[in-house]
């Protein structure tokens, strides 16, 4: 059946309707376009893919230093902790039934252990280390857990090739939501 | 008045039928103050107050609540100098009603304290793999079309003590105050990730708070895209700082830490990042010491908040039985009551108002005689999901648990009316 005058109008005016509810769901693009370069300072993301890791590098020998002044405090001289959340050595989860968790005991990725210094400790002066310190006792960390030697130098390609005494410890859940 | 022996028994040690709750007022003895004024017949004469004497204060800027409510608090702990501003406040469940948490109630955890955040000075990132990194400053994204859900929040490690191997001397705020409800109004993320163009490669978010911990967490895209908000406002208000103002994650059904509060950049990338609190932390071992990673989501449960830990019965007759049930995996369709430790069960009344993800209320009238009874509750979800009796969480969890407890909980009364958190 040929198509009435109103037939058009009408379409034209649903048609109309579709172009601008098209342009309504675009977005409303008040985000400022930045680039990754502004971030340096911003992003401290450090994945395990080693992604986000800075230059600077450092060894246990150097990070003993760091620990002393900046950390153990807190964590105790050889990172025995001064209460149960500070512990940073010690544990075994194949050999006890209820392992302590920690660094060396648990953690799965040695990225972590920069990316949470870098960002959250030390605690009573968070962000104070430069990327060289923080680089150092890491270092020193993983040398308290027997992980590594006091010379190892770490840097951001040498600490993607740690082995962690628990990294396939792991089972990821995430598609289970 | 329909006497109580007339009501309809529905299960053991007194469950009276939640049919007697509507149109049913709960009798409850109302006492007059012992200084009552005595007419000539020898009985109280009621007066006008002092209070209805004289005008009280005009309107206020900011309301108070009453003086006489004022002891209901959180249960902040001392601050401790080697965790500066780090810990947790739960929330009082056992004086609250209904499903929305007063937002100076709702529980707490942070990190590394409360930032104290200028709004003019705060942006929200988002870069990594996407077509064009964005700076958002708030101002900005009080623009963008929003939507208002009621959610609940709970912290991972709520009730955890119930993994203990002795019952603790609890109340239902210190075992599971960790656990609030709220509208919840934002941003979809949705909208945001969509303006700067996601990647086909990327399969996660990573979200940092601007505190002092910078706290991170990874979320799934999939989940991101579906209902997380960018979350500006809690129960119509800007959010309090301890919540995340100016802006949180809100991460709907999902364990509380990853909601990351003051919300600054979010990094598309297609792995996790691997962030302490998604390793060292919030990860759940089994028995064989494998543990499990990103198990967001938390369980179909229940609790009863009255009558409840520490409480005392001090009269026989008849109680209203209440509490709340919520589940990460959709809306409560059931809860059940038992009165004798889990032999019988009666299903009780839940409020109309059933919310995916969010808090329901539950009632069901008992009449306590004296004798010792074990208060119990059960709720089911809309995926099917019964919550489990702590001895069958713990045969599947084993004795390393921490997080992601919903265990059937127990609260044991005297027959002096002592109310105690029991393990039957
Ligand atoms: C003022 C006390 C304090 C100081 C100083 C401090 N920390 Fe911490 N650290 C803590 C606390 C408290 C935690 C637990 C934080 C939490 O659970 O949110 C922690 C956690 C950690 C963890 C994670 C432990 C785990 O198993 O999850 C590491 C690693 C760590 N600190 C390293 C360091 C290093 C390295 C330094 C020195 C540069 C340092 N800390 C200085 C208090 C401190």
């Amino acid at each position: 059946m040929p198509m009435s005058k109103p037939g058009y109008v009408l379409l034209a005016f649903v048609a109309s309707c579709l172009l601008s509810s098209t342009a309504l769901s675009q977005t409303v693009g008040l985000g400022t376009p930045i680039e990754q370069t502004q971030l340096q300072n911003f992003d401290l993301i450090a994945g395990p893919d080693g992604e986000g890791l800075p230059d600077g590098s450092g060894t246990a020998l150097q990070g003993k230093l760091v620990f002393e002044s900046r950390c153990q405090a807190c964590h105790g001289a050889n990172g025995e902790g001064t209460g149960s959340s500070t512990i940073l050595v010690g544990g075994n989860m194949q050999t006890e039934a209820s392992p302590l968790k920690t660094v060396g005991s648990f953690w799965p990725h040695a990225t972590t252990l920069f990316d949470y210094i870098r960002r959250a400790m030390p605690a009573n002066a968070p962000k104070s280390l430069s990327n060289t310190e923080v680089y150092q006792v890491v270092a020193y960390v993983l040398y308290l857990n027997g992980i590594i030697n006091q010379y190892a130098v770490l840097n951001k390609d040498s600490l993607l090739t740690i082995q962690m005494p628990n990294k396939d410890g792991f089972l990821d859940r995430s598609h289970i939501q | 008045m329909t006497k109580s022996t007339e009501w309809q028994r529905v299960a053991g040690n007194g469950l009276l039928s939640r049919r007697h709750l509507l149109g049913l007022g709960l009798s409850s003895a109302s006492v007059l103050a012992s200084s009552a004024v005595l007419g000539a017949d020898g009985k109280a004469l009621f007066e006008i107050p002092g209070w209805s004497r004289q005008a009280g204060p005009g309107p206020s800027g900011y309301g108070q609540r009453s003086v006489h409510t004022a002891f209901m608090q959180r249960d902040a702990g001392a601050p401790d100098p080697l965790y500066p501003g780090g810990g947790a406040s739960r929330s009082p469940l056992q004086h609250l009603q209904g499903t929305i948490t007063p937002n100076s109630l709702h529980f707490e955890r942070h990190h590394a304290g409360i930032p104290a955040i200028d709004p003019a000075g705060h942006q929200l990132v988002i870069n990594g793999l996407v077509k064009q990194a964005l700076a958002f400053s708030y101002e900005s994204l009080l623009s963008y079309p929003m939507v208002s859900r009621f959610y609940f929040l709970e912290c991972s490690g709520n009730s955890r003590s119930l993994y203990g191997a002795r019952p603790g001397n609890g109340t239902a705020q210190t075992i599971h105050g960790l656990l609030s409800g709220a509208e919840w109004t934002g941003i979809p993320l949705s909208t945001l990730l969509d303006e700067a163009g996601i990647l086909g490669s990327a399969q996660w978010v990573s979200a940092v708070g601007a505190d002092a911990a910078s706290m991170g967490r990874s979320v799934p895209l999939n989940k991101a895209l579906d209902d997380v908000l960018v979350a500006l406002y809690q129960n119509g208000e800007p959010l309090r700082p301890e919540q995340g103002y100016p802006m949180r994650l809100f991460v709907p059904g999902w364990e509380g830490n990853i909601s990351v509060k003051w919300l600054t950049q979010l990094k598309l990338t297609q792995e996790p990042s691997q962030f302490r609190d998604e390793t060292s932390k919030y990860t759940d071992t089994m028995a064989d010491k494998t543990s499990l990673q990103f198990t967001f989501p938390m369980g179909c449960k229940s609790v009863i908040t009255s009558p409840s830990g520490q409480m005392q019965l001090r009269r026989h007759g008849l109680y209203q039985i209440t509490g709340v049930a919520w589940s990460g995996n959709g809306t409560i369709t059931r809860v059940e009551v038992s009165a004798d430790g889990g032999q019988t069960w009666a299903e009780a009344m839940l409020d109309s108002a059933q919310h995916a993800k969010a808090l329901t209320r539950f009632r069901i009238p008992w009449s306590w005689d004296g004798a010792t009874a074990q208060l119990m509750s059960r709720a089911t979800d809309s995926t099917g999901a019964v919550q489990p009796t702590r001895t069958a969480l713990l045969a599947e969890r084993g004795e390393n648990s921490f997080y992601h407890c919903n265990a059937i909980q127990c609260w044991g009364v005297s027959a002096a009316g002592d109310v105690n958190n029991a393990y039957v």
